[in-house]
């Protein structure tokens, strides 16, 4: 249990040293884009019924960049340490499968609701309301960094190379992250889009948490939560099995 | 009794190549051992077995009595390894890493042996220094203090002093001698066969993933031709001596000398021949020896 700790403060002190990159740059990205898609589309049709497009959109920056941070945090912690070879000192004390995975997790967590709660702050003066549901808007947060997190651990091990979690960042994360209905409604999309938007594990978690904001939303919440939950929950077993097998940490 | 390591028929492959071919050996109690070997030996990929850093394919390995595999926790809780690799993390001081180390092992609270560490190690000064900011020794005895962090009673320094400049070499190894004397089980690999010789009361050595010898260091020194006589002669051989020719080299015959009262026979078969000496020395063996003669084939 106290290895667990020590890894998981261990975790948390390695982003915030370099909190520049890792939080104020993703809160800063955040703002840029709220106010360029804001200003671009503010005449936009209202998302929701009484729910400005300016307003609307916030929720969805946040989670995304909760999403991304969520992943980086993970994957770019055990792929240095893997590429630097200090993984080693991880390895030589008997850390157990779920401790190991529960530290990087927890952290990737962490990360992820500090941008979160970062973005919001910088962008709430375009008219965010107070939530409407405050605990479903904790569990999307949790629960969406908790999947992107597991994710980043299952990448961090896999990749041997810089160049490899790259393209997984670039042609999976990114274009789930950014294809969830971010920018817009998936209701306003063709049918077919609109479709394939519903495969997109990400459109539920931001659905999810833009319900806690306007205590309305695309899809159900329950829906959102039961995919959301599912996919962490699977995930995060699959991912404890890895570690506890060895694979590609331990020949 | 158990015993400190016991490495029972393992085995590892990787792919074509057999890293390790079923080897079998013991370490006791209190031994200061040593593990030789020429690069591409086996010593690490040994070493990565005996820390679960991997899996062997076959056999069985115990440290202080507990199964690497199926009792790993306690196997890990018993050893305490410095890899070959020089490796550290770049994000935190040098007393940040050992009190994470600590807490990797389950320790709160261990700043009384930090500090113990640091200062035998002569670290007090950089205790708050970053690791990136340190020289290559410096990094190398932080290494040092992270396997100790947990007071293990078996200790393996694999090459620990590979590239470390010759104070750092002396200061390492007296306290490894230290721990040695306190208790500790000490296995070592290096490259400096002095080392070897002077520190370890037994010696294994490897070739391409056996073990091709293990004895007492005495042993294995005196078992090996025991004395060499090198000449520089001004003419050839006689015929009479090239029974004891071992080989020649720079211009020089090199001849065993089973006993020294063998070199007054040399000396009177030279002056029958009229060969003229114009120069000669007698070699004891050393541990050099010993180990290229066993690294080219032949018997010791
Ligand atoms: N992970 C690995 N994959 C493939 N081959 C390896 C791996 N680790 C070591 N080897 C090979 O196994 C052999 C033994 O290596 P090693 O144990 O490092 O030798 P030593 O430490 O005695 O120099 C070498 O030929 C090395 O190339
Ligand atoms: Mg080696």
């Amino acid at each position: 249990m106290y290895g667990f700790i020590t890894l998981f403060k261990k975790e948390i002190l390695r982003f915030w040293k370099v909190g520049f990159q890792t939080v104020m740059a993703p809160v800063l990205t955040a703002l840029l884009y709220q106010m360029i898609f804001s200003h671009v589309l503010s005449q936009h049709v209202e998302a929701y019924p009484g729910v400005s497009y300016t307003a609307f959109l916030i929720p969805g920056l946040a989670m995304m960049s909760m999403a991304q941070n969520a992943f980086a945090n993970s994957s770019s912690s055990l792929i240095q340490s893997k590429i630097t070879g200090n993984i080693v000192f991880l390895l030589l004390p008997p850390i157990s499968a779920p401790a190991f995975f529960g530290a990087y997790l927890l952290a990737s967590i962490v990360r992820g609701l500090v941008v979160g709660a970062g973005v919001l702050l910088v962008t709430a003066w375009f008219g965010l309301p107070l939530p409407a549901q405050p605990l479903w808007l904790l569990a999307f947060a949790v629960l969406g960094c908790g999947v992107l997190g597991a994710l980043g651990i299952m990448a961090g091990i896999w990749a041997d190379k810089f160049d490899q979690l790259a393209a997984f960042q670039n042609f999976l994360i990114m274009p789930l992250t950014f294809l969830s209905g971010v920018f817009y409604s998936i209701n306003s999309l063709p049918p077919l889009w609109r479709g394939v938007s519903h495969l997109n594990p990400v459109f539920y978690m931001i659905d999810g948490f833009r319900y806690g904001f306007f205590g309305q939303a695309d899809v159900s919440p329950w829906l959102s939560l039961a995919v959301v939950g599912g996919c962490f929950v699977a995930l995060s077993a699959w991912v404890m099995r890895l570690i506890a097998s060895g694979y590609k940490l331990r020949h | 009794m158990t015993h400190a390591i016991s490495i029972d028929a393992v085995s590892k492959r990787f792919a074509s190549l057999q890293a390790l071919d079923r080897i079998s050996f013991t370490v006791e109690h209190g031994e200061f051992f040593a593990l030789l070997g020429p690069n591409g030996a086996g010593k690490t990929t040994l070493i990565s077995a005996m820390a679960g850093l991997s899996r062997a394919d076959n056999g069985q390995i115990r440290i202080m009595g507990h199964d690497t595999v199926t009792e790993a926790r306690d196997a890990r809780m018993k050893l305490g390894v410095v890899p070959q690799e020089l490796v550290f993390d770049p994000f935190f001081t040098v007393r940040e890493t050992l009190t994470f180390q600590s807490g990797y092992f389950g320790i709160r609270h261990n700043d009384a042996w930090v500090d113990e560490l640091l200062h035998k190690l002569g670290l007090t000064d950089k205790a708050n220094v970053n690791m990136r900011a340190l020289s290559g020794g410096m990094k190398r005895r932080v290494m040092v203090a992270q396997a100790l962090v947990h007071r293990p009673p078996v200790i393996v320094l694999d090459e620990p002093t590979a590239g470390v400049d010759v104070e750092l070499r002396q200061s390492l190894w007296a306290f490894v001698k230290e721990l040695n004397a306190a208790g500790h089980t000490i296995v070592l690999t290096t490259h400096y066969l002095e080392e070897a010789e002077a520190l370890c009361s037994r010696i294994a050595m490897m070739k391409k993933g056996r073990l091709i010898a293990l004895e007492n260091k005495d042993t294995l020194l005196s078992r090996s031709a025991a004395r060499e006589v090198s000449l520089q002669l001004s003419g050839e051989l006689p015929a009479s001596l090239q029974p004891l020719s071992l080989r020649q080299q720079d211009g020089r015959h090199i001849l065993a000398l089973p006993d020294i009262a063998k070199l007054e026979q040399v000396l009177s078969e030279l002056r029958l021949a009229a060969v003229e000496v114009r120069e000669l020395s007698v070699h004891e063996t050393d541990l050099e020896q010993v180990f290229v003669k066993l690294m080219h084939g032949g018997q010791a």
